[in-house]
C-alpha cells in the first residue's frame, strides 16, 4: 500500500516524456518504438495492418503500400505525422483514415506510432 | 506503382461522381442520365480488370483472385446454401393460415423473378425491393413478418434467386421524378464517406476491389448484389442483402441504418441498376 502512490507518478512522468517529445533517450525511444508498434497492430487502435503489409504483423491487407523502408522515403519525421494525422488532407481522395483528426488515435499515440514507422 | 495507378483511375471515377453531386440542382435535374452513369460505372470495373469477364464480376472475391477461386470451385461441389434453397422452396409452398401462399403475392408464382428486384412502385413512390416485398406478402396474409438479416428471410430469397440463376438484371427508373430521385439517393449514399474511419462504401469496393483487407479480398462494387443471399463461414450461415448492409456499415465503426430503411432500399435500387445485364447467380457462398 505505501508503494502504491508512487506508481501512477512513475507512469505520469513517463507520459509526459513522451509528450514533450523526449527522444532524446534510445531507451525512451526504444519502448516507445516497441508501443508504436503495439498501437499499429492493435485492431482497436491503428489497425494498420488491414491495409498494410508491415514486418512482424499477420494477415496483412494490401490496401495501401507495404511500408518499409519509411526511413529512407520519409526522413522527415513531421510527414510521417502528417499522414497519420490526417491523409486525407494530402490526398483527399485516399481512403487511409484521417487518425488524428478524428480522434482514432491521440497526438501521444501518432507519435509512438511514427518512432515504430522510422524502424521500418 | 500499378497500385496508385488503379487508385488513381478509382478517384477519377469517385470524383466524378462527387462532381455530379456538386452540380447546382437545376442543372442536375435535367442532366441526370442513369443509363450513361451505368455505362460509365461497367466501364470503369472492365477497364480496371481487362482479364474478368463480365459475367464473372458477380462472384465477387472468386472473381478477382485464382487461389480463392479454387477454393470456391471446389466448394460448389457440395454447396453450402443448399439447406437453405431446400428451406425456402418448402416455405414457398406451405400455405400461410389463410390458405394462400406466397405465389399469390408474386408475378409467375414468384418463380424466376429476382432480377426485377428491386422495382420503383408508382402507389407508394418508393423503391420496394424482394425483401420488403415477402415480409408485405406474409403480413397480408396475417402472418407475422421475419427478420431482415437472416434464416427465414434468406431461405425464401435463396430459393428465388435460385430459380432465377443466370437471368439478367433488369432493373427500371421508370420516368418519374421519384423513381430517379431514388437512384440518386441511393448513389449519394453509396459515395459518401461517414463513421470515424471516414469510409464510403466505394472506398473498398469501388476504389480497392481485388485487394485484401486483412484476410479478406473485397468485391467490386460491380454485380455485388446478384449472388445474395450468401452462405459465409465467418457467419456460421445465411445473410440477406440487408446483413450485409448492416456488417460493412458496422465494421466501419459507422452507425448502420434499420434494414429497408428508406436509404437502404435506395442503395439497393442504385447498386442493382449499375448491375444491369449481369445474371443473378444467388445463393452465393463466401469464406
Ligand atoms: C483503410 C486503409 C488504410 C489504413 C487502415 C491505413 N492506411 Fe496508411 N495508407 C493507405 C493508402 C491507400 C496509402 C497510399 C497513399 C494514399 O492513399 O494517400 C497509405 C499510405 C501510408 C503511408 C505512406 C507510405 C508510402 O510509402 O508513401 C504511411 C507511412 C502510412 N500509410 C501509415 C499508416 C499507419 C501508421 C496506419 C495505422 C495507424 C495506416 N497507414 C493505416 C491506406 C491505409
Ligand atoms: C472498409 C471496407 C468496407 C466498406 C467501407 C464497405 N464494405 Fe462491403 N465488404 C467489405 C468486406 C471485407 C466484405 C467481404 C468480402 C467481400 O466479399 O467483399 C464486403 C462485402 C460486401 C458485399 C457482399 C459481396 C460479396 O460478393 O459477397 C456487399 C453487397 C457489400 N459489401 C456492400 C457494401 C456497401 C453497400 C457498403 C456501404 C454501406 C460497404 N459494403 C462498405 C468491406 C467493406
Amino acid at each position: 500500500m505505501t508503494a502504491f502512490p508512487q506508481k501512477p507518478a512513475l507512469i505520469v512522468a513517463f507520459a509526459t516524456a513522451v509528450l514533450a517529445g523526449a527522444w532524446t533517450s534510445p531507451a525512451l525511444a526504444q519502448s516507445a518504438a516497441t508501443e508504436g508498434q503495439k498501437l499499429a497492430f492493435d485492431r482497436g487502435k491503428g489497425n494498420c495492418l488491414t491495409c498494410h503489409v508491415i514486418k512482424g504483423g499477420d494477415l496483412p491487407g494490401t490496401i495501401g503500400p507495404a511500408l518499409k523502408d519509411i526511413k529512407a522515403k520519409y526522413p522527415d519525421r513531421d510527414t510521417l505525422v502528417a499522414i497519420v494525422t490526417d491523409e486525407p488532407k494530402r490526398n483527399p481522395q485516399t481512403v487511409m483514415p484521417p487518425f488524428g483528426r478524428n480522434r482514432i488515435l491521440t497526438e501521444q499515440e501518432i507519435n509512438a506510432i511514427v518512432d515504430f514507422l522510422q524502424t521500418l | 506503382m500499378k497500385r496508385r495507378g488503379s487508385v488513381l483511375i478509382g478517384s477519377a471515377f469517385v470524383a466524378l461522381a462527387a462532381l455530379a453531386f456538386a452540380a447546382p440542382r437545376v442543372v442536375a435535374a435535367d442532366k441526370i442520365d442513369p443509363a450513361t452513369e451505368a455505362k460509365a460505372f461497367r466501364n470503369y470495373f472492365t477497364a480496371k480488370f481487362p482479364k474478368v469477364k463480365l459475367d464473372d464480376f458477380v462472384n465477387g472475391p472468386y472473381s478477382m483472385n485464382a487461389d480463392m477461386r479454387k477454393q470456391w470451385v471446389e466448394k460448389e461441389e457440395f454447396p453450402p446454401y443448399e439447406f437453405a434453397v431446400d428451406a425456402g422452396k418448402e416455405m414457398f409452398a406451405k400455405p400461410f393460415k389463410n390458405g394462400k401462399t406466397y405465389a399469390d403475392c408474386f408475378p409467375n408464382g414468384g418463380v424466376g423473378i429476382r432480377q426485377n428486384y428491386p422495382h420503383f412502385d408508382a402507389k407508394e413512390g418508393k423503391v420496394v425491393t424482394l425483401e420488403l416485398a415477402l415480409n408485405r406478402c406474409r403480413e397480408a396474409n396475417g402472418e407475422a413478418p421475419y427478420s431482415y438479416v437472416k434464416d427465414e428471410m434468406a431461405s425464401l430469397t435463396a430459393y428465388m434467386a435460385f430459380t432465377s440463376r443466370g437471368k439478367p438484371f433488369d432493373i427500371r427508373i421508370p420516368d418519374d421524378p421519384r423513381a430517379l430521385e431514388a437512384y440518386e439517393n441511393g448513389k449519394r449514399y453509396f459515395y459518401t464517406r461517414r463513421g470515424q474511419l471516414n469510409f464510403s462504401c466505394a472506398s473498398c469496393h469501388v476504389q480497392s476491389p481485388g485487394e485484401r483487407i486483412r484476410a479478406e479480398i473485397l468485391a467490386p462494387a460491380l454485380g455485388i448484389l446478384n449472388a445474395m443471399p450468401i452462405y459465409r463461414s465467418e457467419w456460421n450461415g445465411m445473410g440477406t442483402i440487408s446483413r450485409r448492409f448492416v456488417t460493412c456499415n458496422s465494421q466501419t465503426r459507422a452507425v448502420p441504418l434499420e434494414p429497408q430503411s428508406d436509404e437502404y432500399r435506395d442503395l439497393e435500387y442504385f447498386l442493382s441498376y449499375v448491375s444491369n445485364g449481369l445474371p443473378i447467380a444467388g445463393p452465393g457462398a463466401r469464406p
